[in-house]
């Protein structure tokens, strides 16, 4: 039984690391200039706990190994050394981890988070709502309209509550339902939601960020290569949460003029 | 014959066996445990229940905070006079509560010099209770009153943030106060039926939650008067 | 009989006579702890049933289930799911799990059975506050069942009832009326039974050890017991509150949680000022030190039966303790880890994740000691043992994903996908249902006086462990790949390869529940079949083997236990030649 223990254990953990070390399912392509970082944290952390799990499960297999030895001649023996150097190897070693990984993770994560935004920062209004979300242009003045919640009209197309009639800077505000960016130009969203609270999630650009009703929340990012890609909600939002969802399209900045113009001549 | 010095506080009963055997005492030594004795554990809960409830209202005051603090539409008022009266008399009712304890106590000294002084003061401790528990059940009217002065100003349960954390708190309070009364009646009870010589721990344990219902009041109230 | 009217009674109540006061109002800490396993069974049944509706749903959604529309016709037209009642079935499985079965089974079942055993009592501290705490969490589950049964379905806000959705009522969708109510209500009744339960696990911790038992000569499970308590006690007291400013919310017009101008139903929802992040606050305050709360005890108890297996002691007592109090008390730390993106600060993200990541050095300490403890050892094989040995592996596997979500960079890309699902099934669904395993066939003869059947027991064993790998270790390829978890079906174009995976884990999942049936089959067959047992069938120290099969009311027919020694002498060299000499034996052991 203990041999038959220590074979399943052994073979669990090598087919598992195999699927890990293999990337037979992993993150697609980075397309972010805070991306590297993020991965790199994420390779480095692969690591130092895939050598962590592997000796913690052969290390017990090969223990449940030799204990089912049914020799009634052995001796039962102790861990060599007790308890202390364990003790003093888990806080040593994993501190050690633990420290190295806050400290080099934390710059990761204050790129996309603490630093500023770029002075040039292409400005996206982003707003969520149940089941959809949509993005807002500054337009040709580069004033945002304010949003009336109370004017929303999605019947009409006024998702956002602009009020155009009495609101000038909202007459030629761009309304649409994909967040159309140029390649290698800052980005700077602002979300806010219309009624509950959703997440904002692009796996190629490593950004992730809830829509909090209440509150406008800045997001940040540079997209590095252009394409089409999905951008999905993960916040629990209703019956249509899993169909939540939108296209980030990167053009190049020729083409994302034409396509900007052609959305203002509207 | 031999004659055994049982233990203090051994408990006898008396086994009958029915009918054919003649009736044995049989002594039932204290339990001895590892940390003194059982009477404590009345004490120990007392305690522990306390720290939850302190731990809830902890958790309101947090909330209430945030609340306060993200949002411009906090609407102050005056706390209604009244709320000071009831805190006076509130405060009162521990005076009375520790009083009534202090004759308790002294009853098992009393037992052992003279016998009509225990009657006195066991009659007295009552009556000190009772009127704790009175006054208990004044406090209550009195919140009771602070809600209608709020209601005749407009302010309900919903009408604003700052409302709404009052009644709560003084909801909550209320009814902890409530069942701490029932606690004081239960208590009563036990005292009038062993004539104070049995075990007080139950008066101690009340205690403890009686004068921490005073002193969350107090809190509160500070806490209203400093917030709202 | 005549008694003395003080309350030094020889015992706390007198034997009861009657069914009703013998196996339903009992104030017996025995028969509520068998309430409380009982409830739990049957809790977890019903939650792995519902796992069961959601798998097949996500691998093969348009396939009709099969009396589905019986539960449901509104939810599950001609048994084909919409995606309301999905997440309806899914917040249920979480509630249900999270609550009514990890919390009772590791804690309540087995702490209120054997605690004072363990501790020499003859019974809890307060018998009728015991008595009411599981009326009271049974109550809370009726509650929590009503909402399968009313017009609008169970909520869909999930177990984490996130506001504003959970909060602004039916304009939110589906299940967020009467079953929103309902959750919030049957919430606030099981924080009362718990905090009750909590209050008396502490008392007679502190008060009721029996001579001898020092705190240091406790049992691990005790100790856990005991840890699991306090922390159960402060977390309880926060989550109360929170619900019932939810219920408020909801049915009051107040706005502790939901802002102004939201239009949900193309209606401007009637509240201002709310704050959505104080809901999460205030809830993962309570819900991180809650999943502590359901691993500690089965860590406690794993801990407690590995040495009678291995027939050693268990490494570093000391070390050991310490490090499950230390758990308990960075518990209370965490909590922010849940909110990394949740739009708070960005600063306290870091704050957070520091004693998130220093969490992880007790736990490996104690995953050590288990490994380093069965080196050298003489291994007996039964079920019990090997449910203790699968703990251990499945603890290192959930443990391990738990460095990922620690750090706030990692979690921008892996929160809220199958990665976070893979790593809280691991630790709470996988290791702390292994314990109770564990517990159960350990603690079985003493609780029934029969044995289970070691066969069966086996043949569950292996099951389940290859199974649980097989449905859990994929979510973690899967969270990798970025899929989003919650959602109830797999549109999305970066989505539709991984179904396959899905289907996958679906059928491993069905197969690994068929086998739960087999441990149903043995504990009750063994119930009324099992051999008779002795008083001490694994020769054990612990009190409780000091004592009959089942033992008698009062936990040791009258005597007053004193105890000599600490639970960990096993491998020693006892006069009756023995390898183990048990606590309450005034031998002690030679010093080593």
């Amino acid at each position: 039984m203990g041999k038959l223990f220590a074979v399943v254990v052994t073979v669990i953990t090598i087919v598992s690391v195999a699927f890990f070390v293999m990337h037979t399912w992993w993150m697609p392509i980075d397309i972010s200039t805070t991306g590297p970082a993020i991965d790199h944290q994420l390779e480095e952390t692969m690591t130092g706990s895939g050598l962590l799990f592997l000796g913690g499960q052969l290390l017990l297999g090969l223990f449940v190994w030799q204990s089912s030895n049914k020799n009634p001649a052995r001796k039962i023996k102790t861990f060599p050394g007790g308890a202390n150097p364990l003790v003093a190897a888990a806080i040593i070693l994993v501190g050690i981890e633990v420290l190295t990984l806050t400290f080099v993770g934390s710059k990761a994560w204050g790129a996309v988070n603490l630093a500023p935004p770029a002075e040039n920062s292409l400005h996206i209004d982003v707003q969520a709502e149940q089941f959809a979300f949509y993005f807002r242009y500054a337009g040709p003045d580069g004033q945002f309209g304010g949003i009336h919640p109370d004017k929303i009209d999605d019947g009409n197309g006024n998702y956002f509550g602009l009020d155009p009639a009495n609101d000038v800077a909202a007459r030629d505000d761009v309304v649409v339902g994909s967040l159309v960016v140029p390649v290698n130009r800052p980005i700077l969203l602002t979300l806010h939601s219309k009624d509950v609270g959703h997440s904002f999630y692009v796996p190629v650009l490593r950004i992730q960020q809830d829509f909090v009703p209440g509150l406008l929340i800045p997001v940040h990012f540079t997209a590095t290569q252009t394409g089409k890609f999905e951008i999905v909600c993960t916040q629990l939002c209703g019956l249509g949460h899993y169909n939540m969802k939108a296209y980030i399209e990167v053009m190049s900045e020729p083409d994302y003029e034409t396509w900007l113009k052609g959305q203002e001549g509207q | 014959m031999a004659t055994t010095t049982l233990p203090p506080g051994t408990e006898i009963t008396l086994d009958d066996h029915g009918a054919g055997r003649p009736p044995e005492l049989i002594p039932h030594p204290p339990r001895v445990t590892a940390s003194g004795p059982q009477s404590q554990k009345s004490e120990t809960g007392m305690w522990v229940a306390v720290s939850a409830i302190g731990m809830s209202f902890a958790a309101f005051t947090s909330a209430m905070i945030v609340r306060q603090d993200s949002s411009t539409d906090w609407q102050h008022f005056q706390l209604p006079h009244v709320l000071y009266l009831n805190t006076l008399i509130l405060l009162a009712s521990s005076v009375t509560l520790e009083l009534s304890r202090q004759r308790i106590a002294a009853i098992p000294a009393a037992a052992r010099s003279t016998a009509g002084s225990t009657k006195t003061l066991l009659a007295n401790g009552i009556d000190w209770l009772y009127l704790t528990a009175t006054l208990g059940l004044i406090f209550v009217l009195g919140q009771l009153l602070a809600w209608r002065n709020l209601a005749a100003q407009g302010l309900f349960l919903a009408t604003n943030p700052s409302s709404s954390f009052f009644y709560v708190f003084t909801a909550l309070h209320a009814i902890h106060l409530l069942g701490g009364m029932g606690g004081l009646f239960y208590v009563l009870r036990k005292l009038v039926r062993s004539g104070g010589a049995g075990e007080t721990s139950g008066l101690s344990a009340f205690s403890i939650y009686w004068h921490f219902m005073d002193l969350l009041w107090v809190y509160l109230l500070l806490l209203l008067a400093m917030r709202m | 009989m005549h008694e003395t009217s003080a309350s030094h009674a020889a015992h706390q109540h007198s034997a009861p006579t009657s069914f009703i006061r013998k196996h339903v109002f009992s104030l017996d800490h025995k028969v509520i702890g068998k309430q409380y396993y009982g409830l739990a069974l049957l809790a977890v049944f019903i939650g792995m049933g519902l796992s069961w509706l959601m798998r097949i749903h996500l691998g093969w959604p348009a396939w009709p289930i099969p009396l589905l529309d019986k539960l449901s016709a509104v939810g599950a037209p001609q048994g084909v799911m919409t995606p309301e009642y999905y997440l309806s079935l899914m917040t249920m499985h979480g509630t249900i799990m999270v609550f009514f079965v990890l919390t009772n089974a590791p804690f309540a079942a087995f702490g209120n059975y054997f605690l004072p055993i363990q501790i020499g009592a003859e019974d809890m501290a307060f018998p009728r506050f015991n008595m009411m705490s599981f009326w009271t969490t049974f109550v809370a589950f009726c509650v929590m069942m009503a909402a399968f049964f009313v017009s609008d379905g169970p909520p869909i806000s999930g177990w984490t009832a996130y506001a504003p959705l959970s909060a602004v009522g039916g304009d939110a969708g589906p299940g967020l009326a009467m079953g929103q109510n309902l959750w919030g209500i049957s919430i606030a009744i099981f924080c009362i039974g718990s905090l009750l339960g909590a209050l008396n696990f502490i008392a007679t911790t502190l008060d009721l050890r029996t001579k001898g038992m020092s705190l240091a000569r406790m049992p691990y499970s005790s100790w856990a017991w005991f840890v699991t308590s306090v922390i159960s006690l402060l977390a309880f007291a926060v989550l109360l509150p929170a619900c019932i400013l939810l219920v408020l919310d909801r049915v009051a017009g107040t706005s502790f949680f939901i802002p102004g101008g939201l239009i949900l139903s193309d209606k401007m929802q009637p509240h201002s000022g709310g704050s959505v992040l104080l809901w999460q606050h205030l809830f993962w305050f309570f819900g991180h030190p809650e999943v502590y709360i359901a691993i500690l005890p089965s860590i406690g108890i794993v801990s407690h039966i590995l040495p009678v297996f291995t027939r050693k002691p268990l490494l570093g007592p000391r070390a050991a303790v310490g490090c499950m109090i230390a758990i308990g008390f960075l518990s209370y730390m965490v909590w922010g880890h849940h909110m990394f993106l949740s739009g708070m600060n960005p600063f306290s993200a870091t704050l957070f994740s520091v004693p998130t990541l220093i969490i992880t050095i007790p736990a490996t300490i104690l995953t050590l000691l288990l490994i380093a403890s069965v080196y050298g050892a003489k291994l007996r094989f039964t079920s019990a043992s090997l449910f203790c040995l699968g703990f251990i592996s499945v603890f290192i596997s959930g443990g391990i994903s738990g460095f990922f979500l620690a750090q706030p960079s990692i979690d921008i890309y892996l929160h809220a996908t199958y990665f976070v699902v893979a790593h809280f099934h691991f630790v709470m669904a996988v290791a702390s249902l292994f314990g109770v395993f564990a517990g159960t066939y350990f603690w079985f003869p003493k609780m029934t006086g029969r044995m289970m059947n070691e066969a069966l027991g086996k043949w569950h064993f292996w099951l389940t462990f290859i199974g649980v790998y097989a449905i859990f270790m994929p979510m973690h390829y899967l969270g990798l790949a970025g899929n989003v978890r919650r959602y109830s079906a797999f549109v999305d174009d970066y989505l539709i390869p991984l179904i396959p995976v899905h289907k996958f884990i679906t059928v491993a999942a069905l197969l690994t529940g068929a086998a739960q049936f087999i441990f149903l089959f043995n504990l009750i067959w063994s119930r009324f079949k099992g051999p008779i047992a002795s008083e001490n069938p694994w020769e054990a120290t612990s009190l409780e083997w000091s004592t009959t099969s089942p033992p008698p009311f009062d936990n040791f027919g009258g005597k007053h236990m004193v105890v000599y020694n600490g639970p960990n002498e096993y491998g020693v060299q006892s006069s009756d030649g023995h390898d183990y000499i048990m606590q309450t034996s005034p031998e002690k052991a030679p010093a080593s």
